[in-house]
């Protein structure tokens, strides 16, 4: 039986998307077989994320109403055998997702897959519900930023009482993985540090993933970026928060980012 | 001010930590108890409606959360010539 995890935020635009893939191709690097399954329906993004946009044939909506079986719906990385995308349809909406037809789709997953992936969209509505519902862990993705923050407290109460699990009187795990870290401003005084929003969030640490031109460069070519640059500071760091949720006892570093002296004299950054 | 800032300059995050610490803590425990100004608005109108005739659209209450102590501000308008005791209630 497959572990589910849900990659969520409550505020958009802070990485869930990025760090699915990036897991996601991480996890299946160990051959362990993965499935990323995009909840953001109407506004898909993960198979563009994943380079995979042009192969999208069935989607979950198509699988949960029956008009296709799940296995015409999966896709299969074309780099690494045993990652697979579930799309989310583009011209649905968010209404078309039941709450049975969601868990009939998990359960099959997790059946056939040793992870399971789910991409939630943004906010603290049905989509973002319906993507946590089903879920044994996860994973909380936050800026070091006062709205992002303020927002994972949300979804943290969320996770608590809105989840099947919890529901049952059981705990969610729950992982924080803090996104565009910027250790050198952290070290300034101009953005929260990371004991910060750990201790304000009180959820344990998965890890650091710094603020990176790479992260960019990964999705401008549809390759996850611990596929197409594992050796870049987001591609190490999102390798070790992989091997912390197969349980492995990893050190936390805070890669640094490495910067040119180009770039140091006209202060230009990642956008 | 202004240069006072200057020196200061990049000294936010401290700023911001407190401000997500009161507000947090506010909001955690708004949501176990949602929506608490209203059960409070209606049930101090309640009380005060029972022994003067009010309007209700005249009745502010605000909440100012801070640290370490939060003022819950009610502001009754009673008109002028108010009603003494509405039904022969002592």
């Amino acid at each position: 039986m497959g572990k589910v995890l849900v990659v969520t935020s409550g505020k958009g635009g802070v990485g869930k998307t990025t760090t699915t893939a990036a897991l996601g191709a991480a996890l299946a690097q160990t051959g362990e077989t993965v499935v990323v399954v995009d909840f953001d329906v109407g506004l898909r993004n993960l198979d563009l994320v994943m380079g995979a946009e042009r192969r999208v044939v069935f989607d979950l909506i198509n699988v949960i109403q029956g008009v296709a079986k799940l296995s015409q719906a999966l896709i299969r990385d074309k780099r690494l055998e045993t990652l697979w995308l579930l799309p989310a349809s583009q011209t649905r909406d968010k209404d078309a997702l039941t709450e049975e037809g969601v868990g009939r789709v998990i359960t099959e997953l997790r059946e056939k897959f040793d992870w399971v992936i789910c991409d939630s969209p943004a906010g603290i509505e049905r989509g973002a519900i319906l993507a946590m519902r089903y879920a044994d862990a996860a994973i909380i993705v936050t800026n070091p930023e006062v709205s992002s923050v303020r927002d994972s407290d949300r979804i943290i109460g969320m996770l608590d009482s809105k989840t099947k699990l919890a529901e049952n009187g059981g705990r969610i795990d729950k992982h924080l993985l803090i996104t565009r870290y910027d250790s050198a401003r952290a070290h300034r005084g101009e953005m929260l540090s990371i004991d910060d929003v750990l201790e304000i969030l009180s959820t344990p640490l998965l890890g650091i993933i710094p603020e990176s031109e790479d992260v960019l460069r990964a999705s401008n070519v549809g390759a996850p970026v611990t596929l197409g640059n594992r050796l870049s500071g987001p591609g190490r760091a999102y390798m070790e928060a992989a091997r912390r949720l197969q349980g492995e006892s990893v050190s936390m570093t805070i890669p640094m980012q490495k910067r040119g002296l180009f770039d140091k004299l006209f202060g230009r950054r990642a956008a | 001010m202004s240069v006072f800032r200057f020196f200061r300059r990049g000294g936010s995050a401290p700023v911001a930590r407190e401000r997500l610490q009161i507000l947090l803590a506010h909001e955690r425990k708004a949501s176990s108890q949602p929506d608490l100004l209203n059960v409070l608005r209606e049930e101090i109108l309640a009380v005060v409606a029972k022994h003067i005739s009010l309007d209700p659209d005249r009745v502010r209450i605000s909440m100012d959360r801070g640290d370490p102590v939060s003022v819950l501000e009610v502001d009754i308008e009673i008109p002028n010539k108010f009603d003494m005791p509405k039904s022969g209630a002592a």
